[in-house]
């Protein structure tokens, strides 16, 4: 599969519903960065995890957000980040 | 720091025996049915010993001294490593370098997940839900309890290792170091400086 | 949004306790048994031990120390996959406890 999302790119993290195995932690659901780089393509863990091949293999990226962009309170400076790998099927282009 | 709490958790004798024994059960069984053998079992405990926090003062070490070096580090990881004869058996490594701009934390808030391959097994204090939970929402109230502070004009990049990549710490040199033999400088690269939440030691610390 | 009971970033407010131990025999052997199953053995994933983790009950989770979570997921998954019966590890189990205790 090929990667879809350059780096710059503006990405949203999916806020679906889920249930099972997933990577993409609760905290950065919904939330807004930037493709920082594309690490390659993997196998899915939300299938290997009960006995699946995990194919296709996921196009996977580390992202990154503003600490001030994923909580209402954060305390520090406004430059600081949380950078996250996610997996292409969690992200939409935004504008 | 002071605290108010008990260090470490109540251990019901009973349940710990449950699953030692359990343990030992799992491991019994697989031998008999000639999945595993003892040996490859005590091969894999030594395997996981030989590694530990050397491994990676090696490798910031050289990236101090020799900047070609360092510029390979940052590009793959693993390559570098393995460069230097430490084996990361599929290990997909990145290497955060902290500057004056930028200071780096690596956690794992879903599980543990950390450079073994390289560091060894982590802390305690990494696997569990204080730290999980709270670096990537306080970072810099997490480094001040590790006695770390960062300035408000140096940013803290948490680095969380969701997936399939792993990630070590480029410390910053400490200043008083120059024409200092790389022997010198790994033992100045503590295990919590290649995580994050430390510096590398400074010179007067060590000596 | 309901979330797993290890989807915790953000969850916490408690100070850090930065005491160590150093690591058990019995915590080393799980730990080799798991790097051995998921690696040369290919019988059990990373993935899959995860998710016996996250299918633990909470106060399981909350309660159970590192390895005991992690002997409780495999033995689970290997069950799960008919690689070791319910009834052989806990008959197993009976056996071992009944054993003098190793100095």
């Amino acid at each position: 599969m090929k990667p879809l999302y350059p780096i710059g790119a503006r990405v949203t993290v999916s806020d679906r519903e889920t249930t099972g195995h997933m990577r993409t932690p609760t905290y950065i659901r919904g939330k807004t960065g930037m493709i920082e780089r594309r690490c390659g393509s993997f196998r899915n863990p939300e299938t290997l995890a009960y006995g699946g091949n995990g194919m296709p293999e996921q196009p996977l990226y580390r992202v990154r957000f503003l600490q001030h962009d994923i909580w209402t309170n954060y305390l520090g400076p406004p430059q600081d980040t949380v950078d996250i790998e996610i997996y292409q099927h969690w992200l939409e282009r935004t504008v | 720091m002071p605290h108010d709490h008990p260090h470490g958790p109540v251990v019901d004798p009973q349940r710990l025996a449950h699953y030692q024994d359990m343990a030992t059960a799992v491991r019994e069984l697989l031998v008999d049915k000639g999945i595993l053998t003892k040996s490859q079992i005590e091969t894999k405990i030594k395997e996981m010993e030989d590694r530990g926090p050397a491994l990676g003062a090696r490798m910031v070490a050289r990236a101090w001294i020799d900047s070609d070096y360092k510029a390979r580090l940052l590009t793959d990881g693993s390559a570098a490593a393995e460069e230097l004869g430490i084996p990361v058996d599929g290990t997909k490594l990145i290497v955060l370098e902290n500057t004056e701009e930028v200071h780096n934390l690596v956690v794992c808030t879903l599980c543990s997940c950390y450079p073994r391959n390289i560091l060894g097994l982590p802390p305690d204090w990494y696997k569990k839900r204080p730290y999980r939970a709270r670096a990537v929402k306080e970072p810099r109230a997490i480094l001040k309890e590790f006695d770390t502070i960062i300035p408000n004009s140096t940013s803290v990049r948490v680095h969380d290792s969701t997936a399939d990549m792993r990630y070590l710490v480029l410390p910053l040199r400490p200043e008083g170091t120059d024409g200092w033999a790389e022997e010198d400088l790994t033992k100045l690269v503590c295990r919590d400086s290649m995580i994050g939440v430390r510096t590398a030691k400074e010179p007067r610390e060590h000596f | 949004m309901t979330r797993g009971i290890h989807d915790i970033g953000g969850l916490s407010e408690d100070p850090i306790d930065p005491s160590e131990h150093d690591y058990a025999l019995w915590e080393k052997q799980i730990d080799a048994l798991m790097v051995l199953l998921s690696g040369e053995k290919k019988l059990l994933r990373v993935d899959e031990l995860r998710r016996g983790i996250e299918s633990l009950d909470i106060d399981a989770y909350n309660e159970l120390s590192y390895y005991e979570r992690w002997i409780a997921s495999i033995s689970k998954i290997l069950v799960e996959k008919e690689i070791l019966s319910a009834k052989e590890l806990s008959d197993r189990m009976a056996e071992i406890s009944t054993r003098p205790s190793n100095s």
